[in-house]
C-alpha cells in the first residue's frame, strides 16, 4: 500500500525537482493523448517540444513570445507571495496594449517626427501606467469595500476586452483598413527596436531579463520586498511588526498591474505594429502558470516562461502540421500545472511503501519480531 | 498487570535521537508524571504511545498485551486519550464541533453539546460549547482541549501541561477532578515541569534528559531541588531579586476603554495603569479576560484606544503604529511565537527584521550580512539552541524560539516592554534564563509589564501587581503585600471597587 508520510521537514531537493516531475508527467500524458487523438505520439511530441528549438528564427520566436509571459509572471509572484491574488493579468495586459498601442497611434496619426530613443519607452511607460491604472480599480475596491481581488480583477479582463474591441471596432479603426477591426500600423518611430536581425525578436526580451534582476533584489534584498512577504507568509506577525496590509496590498497590485501592462505595449509595438482585437492570446492567464512553474521566484519565472513560450509554439505548430485542435495548449498548460501543484505534496511529504506484514496484523496479537530479534542480538 | 508499559523505545529523527531506549511501567489508576526539559523527549513518547508517531525500536505494551498503535483512532479505541499541548483544534468550527469530530457518530451534536456542559460543569472547566475556537484565548482552548479527552472516558489520560492557564483554585478542582479519575482506575501520564504540582498531584515520576530515562522516583518524597537535578543535570539558578530603583512614569493608562471587535471578544472598560521605569508591574488574571485586546492595544496594533488613554513618557500613543511605539521605546513580545513573534517558515535572520531595522538602509536595502551576524549573537548570547541564523523558525523548540524573541527585543535596548506569557510551555531552564533576563532588564532602568497566567511567575519577578478580570483592571498591589489567595479572588473580578486602596498605594511609593 503507498502511503504518505509527513516530511519532518521540507525537502529543497523536491522543490526542485518538482517542477521536472511534473513536466515529465506532462510530456508521457501528453503522448497518452496524442494516441488517443490516433496522431503518432513521437512525432506529436517533436512538434510541440522539440521543433519550436529547431533554428535560430524558432528559437527567437520562443524568446518572443516568453517576454511577456516572463514580465506578467514576475510581477504576479510579487503578488502571490504577499497573498494578494491578482488573477486578471490579462486584463491589466490588454489595458497597457491600449494605453501604449493608443500613445503610438496619436504619435501616427499626428505625423510628430522623433526618434526611437524617445519614443519607445514612451509608449511603454504609458502601457505600465495603464496597466497599474486597470490594477487600481481591484486594489481599491478591495481596499475599501474588501471585494475579493480573486472575483474583481477576473472580472475586469471581460471589460478590458470589450474596452479594446469597442476601440479598434470604432474610434481607431483604420480608415483604410478594408473595414477590418484594426488600427493603422504604427509609425516606425514607436517600433521596439530588434534585437536580431531578420527576427521579430525586440529589445523588449532583454528589458524582461533586466527586471528579473530588479525583481530578485526587490523580493530578497529589498525591505519593503520583505514586508510584502511577511504579510504574505504570516499577517498576524506583519500586523505584530507594524507593516501595512494596505500598502502591500496597493504595492504588490501596482507592480504586477505595471509589469503586465507594459508586457501588453511590448506586444503591441514590438511584434503587431498595431492594435487589434487579437493583441492577447491569453499571455496573461499563462503568465499564472509560469509564475507557479516557476516557484515564484525571478530566476526560476525565466525558465518555466521560455518552457510555457515553447509549448504556445508547439500548439501552433500541431494545429498546422498534423491538425490538433487549438484547445490542446490549453489543456496541456493546465496539465503541467495540476501536476506540478500534485508533485508539490512530494516537498512536504514523502511515498512510502507500507510492506504487508507490518501493517496488516491486528494489534493485541502481533509480536514485536524485528525488534525483539535486534536485542537478542 | 501494568495498564502500559514501554520496554526500551527509541525513536530517531534525522537530526536527532528523541527516545533512547526508553521504559516505562503505568499502573492502573496511577498519577505517573513524565518530567523532562523541552527537547528531552517527552512529546515524542507520548506521541508514540497515541499512535501519530511509530517507535524505530521496542514494544508497548497495553494491560499486559504487545500492541502496535498505527494512529490515534487506534488509541482512542484502546482507552487512550490526549490533552496535546499544541492544540489540535479547527479553528473555524465550534468547540462542540471539535470534541464532536474527534467522537464516534452515535451522538448527534445537540447530545454532544449537552454533555460538554455537564462534563465542564463536572470537572470546574468553563466552556461555551457553541463559540468558534478562532474567538477562543489559548487558555480557553486548552478547556476544550481536556474536554474533549474526558467524553471518550478514558482508561490512560494523558495530559500535556495542563494546568498553565488555570487559576490557583482551577488547579486545584483539576487536581481534584485527575484524583477522581485515578480513582476510578483511569490511569493518568502528566507531563509538566512544574515540580510542586507533581509532588502534589503524582504517585510516580520518570525523569527524561536528552532522550533517555534519568530517573524513576516517587516524587512525594522528593524535593524541587532533587527533582531538577534529573531533570537539568544541576538545579536552576536562584533568581535575584533586588530593590526596585523606581524612576519617571514610564506609561500612563486612563480611561483606556475599548470595544470589542468580536462577538466573543472582551471589551476593556475604563482601564487605569501606571508603569514607572526600573519596575515590572506583573498582570494576572484567567485567560480571555481581555488579555488579547489588552496587549493588542498596548503594542499598537489595535490603534482604536481613545486619544490620551495611552501616554508613553507623557506623550499620547493611543493612535500610534507598532513601528512608531517602537521607535519610541516600547517594545512587545506577545503570547503566540509562531506566525505572531515570528513567521514560522522564514529563518532566524530574516525574524530578526520584524522588529529590528538597524540593518535596513536609507534606501531601504537589507543589509544580509549584519541581519545575521545580529541573529548569530543572539543565539550565542540568549543561549537558543538553533541551527544558525539560517535556521527556520519552526524547526526551534518553543522554549527555544522564546529565548530568541525575548533576546531579539531586550537586545533593542527597550525604554518600556511588554511581555505577555513570557515562559508559556517554556522548560525550567529556559524560564528561569527569561525570567532572569527581564529582571536584569528592570536594573538597567527599563519599565516593564509582564501579563501571565502563571501566578508564581508574577510573584517571583514583578514588583507590583494587577489583576485582569471581565476587560477591567485592579487596583495595583506591592507583591510583598499580596497573597496567592487574594489575588486569585480577584481574579473572578472580586476587588475593592471604590478606589481607595489603589490611592494609598500611589502615596506608599
Amino acid at each position: 500500500m503507498l502511503k504518505l508520510e509527513a516530511r519532518p521537514q521540507p525537502s529543497k531537493a523536491m522543490s526542485f525537482a518538482s517542477p521536472l516531475i511534473a513536466l515529465v508527467l506532462t510530456v508521457i500524458l501528453a503522448a497518452l493523448l496524442f494516441a488517443a487523438l490516433g496522431k503518432d505520439p513521437l512525432k506529436g511530441l517533436g512538434v510541440f517540444f522539440v521543433e519550436p528549438l529547431n533554428g535560430m528564427r524558432s528559437i527567437s520566436e520562443v524568446l518572443l513570445k516568453s517576454t511577456p509571459l516572463i514580465l506578467c509572471a514576475l510581477g504576479l509572484a510579487v503578488c502571490y507571495r504577499s497573498n494578494v491574488w491578482n488573477i486578471g493579468a490579462e486584463g491589466q495586459f490588454l489595458l497597457g496594449a491600449i494605453a501604449g498601442g493608443g500613445v503610438a497611434l496619436w504619435l501616427t496619426t499626428e505625423g510628430i517626427s522623433g526618434s526611437r530613443g524617445i519614443y519607445s519607452p514612451l509608449v511603454l511607460i504609458a502601457g505600465a501606467l495603464g496597466g497599474m491604472v486597470w490594477a487600481a480599480i481591484t486594489a481599491l475596491l478591495r481596499d475599501k469595500f474588501n471585494a475579493s481581488e480573486i472575483l474583481v480583477s477576473l472580472m475586469l479582463v471581460y471589460v478590458a476586452q470589450q474596452l479594446l474591441n469597442y476601440l479598434v471596432f470604432v474610434p481607431w479603426k483604420d480608415p483604410m483598413g478594408f473595414n477590418f477591426p484594426q488600427t493603422k500600423t504604427f509609425d516606425a518611430s514607436t517600433w521596439l527596436p530588434a534585437l536580431l536581425p531578420k527576427s521579430r525578436l525586440h529589445w523588449g526580451f532583454v528589458v524582461a531579463l533586466v527586471f528579473v534582476g530588479i525583481f530578485w533584489s526587490f523580493l530578497f534584498r529589498s525591505w519593503r520586498g520583505y514586508q510584502l512577504q511577511v504579510g504574505g507568509l504570516a499577517p498576524a506577525a506583519a500586523r505584530y511588526a507594524g507593516f501595512s496590509a494596505r500598502t502591500s496590498l496597493w504595492t504588490a497590485l501596482l507592480t504586477s498591474g505595471g509589469m503586465a501592462g507594459l508586457a501588453g505595449a511590448m506586444e503591441a509595438a514590438g511584434p503587431l505594429k498595431q492594435l487589434t482585437p487579437h493583441v492577447s492570446t491569453g499571455y496573461g492567464f499563462t503568465a499564472i502558470i509560469v509564475c507557479f512553474v516557476g516557484r515564484l521566484h525571478p530566476v526560476g519565472i525565466v525558465f518555466s516562461g521560455m518552457l510555457l513560450s515553447m509549448m504556445l509554439i508547439g500548439g501552433e505548430l500541431g494545429q498546422s502540421r498534423l491538425g490538433l485542435p487549438n484547445a490542446l495548449t490549453g489543456v496541456f498548460q493546465g496539465l503541467l500545472l495540476f501536476l506540478l501543484l500534485a508533485c508539490d505534496t512530494l516537498i512536504f511529504y514523502r511515498i512510502r511503501w507500507k510492506g504487508a506484514p507490518h501493517a496488516v496484523v491486528p494489534p493485541a496479537v502481533k509480536p514485536a519480531t524485528p525488534t525483539t530479534a535486534k536485542e537478542g542480538a | 498487570m501494568l495498564r502500559l508499559e514501554l520496554v526500551s523505545i527509541s525513536k530517531q529523527y534525522p537530526a536527532v535521537k528523541a527516545n533512547d531506549n526508553v521504559s516505562l511501567k503505568v499502573q492502573p489508576g496511577e498519577i505517573h508524571a513524565v518530567l523532562g526539559e523541552n527537547g528531552a523527549g517527552k512529546s515524542t513518547m507520548m506521541k508514540m504511545i497515541y499512535g501519530a508517531v511509530r517507535p524505530d525500536e521496542g514494544e508497548i505494551r497495553w494491560n499486559g498485551q504487545p500492541v502496535q498503535i498505527r494512529n490515534p483512532q487506534e488509541a482512542r479505541h484502546l482507552g487512550i486519550s490526549m490533552v496535546f499541548q499544541h492544540f489540535s483544534l479547527f479553528d473555524t468550527l465550534t468547540a462542540a464541533e471539535n470534541v464532536w469530530l474527534g467522537l464516534d457518530k452515535s451522538l448527534s451534536l445537540a447530545e454532544v453539546t449537552q454533555r460538554i456542559t455537564k462534563v465542564s460543569k463536572e470537572y470546574g472547566l468553563d466552556v461555551e460549547p457553541l463559540r468558534p475556537v478562532h474567538t477562543l484565548s489559548v487558555g480557553e482552548r486548552q478547556r476544550v482541549e481536556i474536554v474533549r479527552a474526558l467524553m471518550t472516558n478514558p482508561k490512560l489520560l494523558i495530559l500535556d501541561e495542563p494546568t498553565s492557564v488555570l487559576t490557583p483554585q482551577a488547579v486545584e478542582k483539576l487536581f481534584v477532578t485527575l484524583r477522581q479519575l485515578a480513582s476510578e482506575g483511569c490511569s493518568i501520564l502528566y507531563i509538566s515541569h512544574k515540580l510542586d504540582e507533581i509532588r502534589a498531584l503524582c504517585h510516580h515520576c520518570t525523569v527524561l534528559r536528552g532522550g533517555k530515562v534519568t530517573g524513576e522516583v516517587d516524587p512525594r518524597t522528593e524535593t524541587n531541588a532533587g527533582l531538577s537535578r534529573l531533570m537539568i543535570g544541576s538545579e536552576p539558578p536562584q533568581l535575584k531579586h533586588v530593590q526596585a530603583h523606581v524612576g519617571e512614569l514610564a506609561l500612563e493608562l486612563k480611561g483606556l476603554s475599548l470595544v470589542k471587535q468580536s462577538p466573543f471578544g472582551t471589551s476593556l472598560a475604563d482601564i487605569a495603569l501606571q508603569v514607572r521605569a526600573g519596575e515590572i508591574v506583573g498582570v494576572a488574571g484567567v485567560s480571555g479576560n481581555g488579555q488579547q485586546e489588552f496587549m493588542a492595544a498596548l503594542s499598537g496594533e489595535d490603534t482604536r484606544a481613545p486619544a490620551g488613554s495611552i501616554r508613553m513618557f507623557g506623550n499620547d500613543i493611543s493612535n500610534a503604529s507598532p513601528r512608531h511605539r517602537r521607535k519610541m521605546g516600547l517594545h512587545f513580545v506577545p503570547e503566540e511565537r509562531l506566525g505572531r513573534g515570528a513567521v514560522p517558515t522564514l529563518s532566524l535572520a530574516q525574524n530578526t527584521l520584524l522588529t529590528r531595522t538597524e540593518a535596513v538602509s536609507k534606501s531601504g536595502w537589507i543589509r544580509t550580512g549584519q541581519v545575521t551576524r545580529l541573529a548569530a549573537d543572539l543565539i550565542a548570547r540568549y543561549n537558543v539552541k538553533a541551527g544558525g541564523p539560517g535556521a527556520a523558525a519552526k524547526s526551534l523548540s518553543g522554549g527555544n524560539l522564546q529565548k530568541f524573541i525575548v533576546g531579539r527585543e531586550i537586545d533593542a535596548k527597550p525604554k518600556l516592554l511588554i511581555v505577555s506569557q513570557p515562559t508559556w510551555g517554556v522548560d525550567v531552564g529556559a524560564a528561569a534564563q527569561i525570567r532572569g533576563a527581564l529582571l536584569k532588564l528592570r536594573d538597567e532602568g527599563c519599565a516593564l509589564l509582564v501579563v501571565s497566567e502563571e501566578l508564581d511567575e508574577l510573584f517571583e519577578i514583578s514588583d507590583r501587581l494587577v489583576v485582569i478580570a471581565q476587560g477591567r483592571i485592579s487596583p495595583s498591589v506591592p507583591t510583598a503585600q499580596a497573597t496567592i489567595e487574594m489575588i486569585g479572588e480577584w481574579m473572578s473580578g472580586l476587588w475593592p471597587r471604590d478606589g481607595a486602596a489603589p490611592r494609598k498605594e500611589a502615596a506608599h511609593a
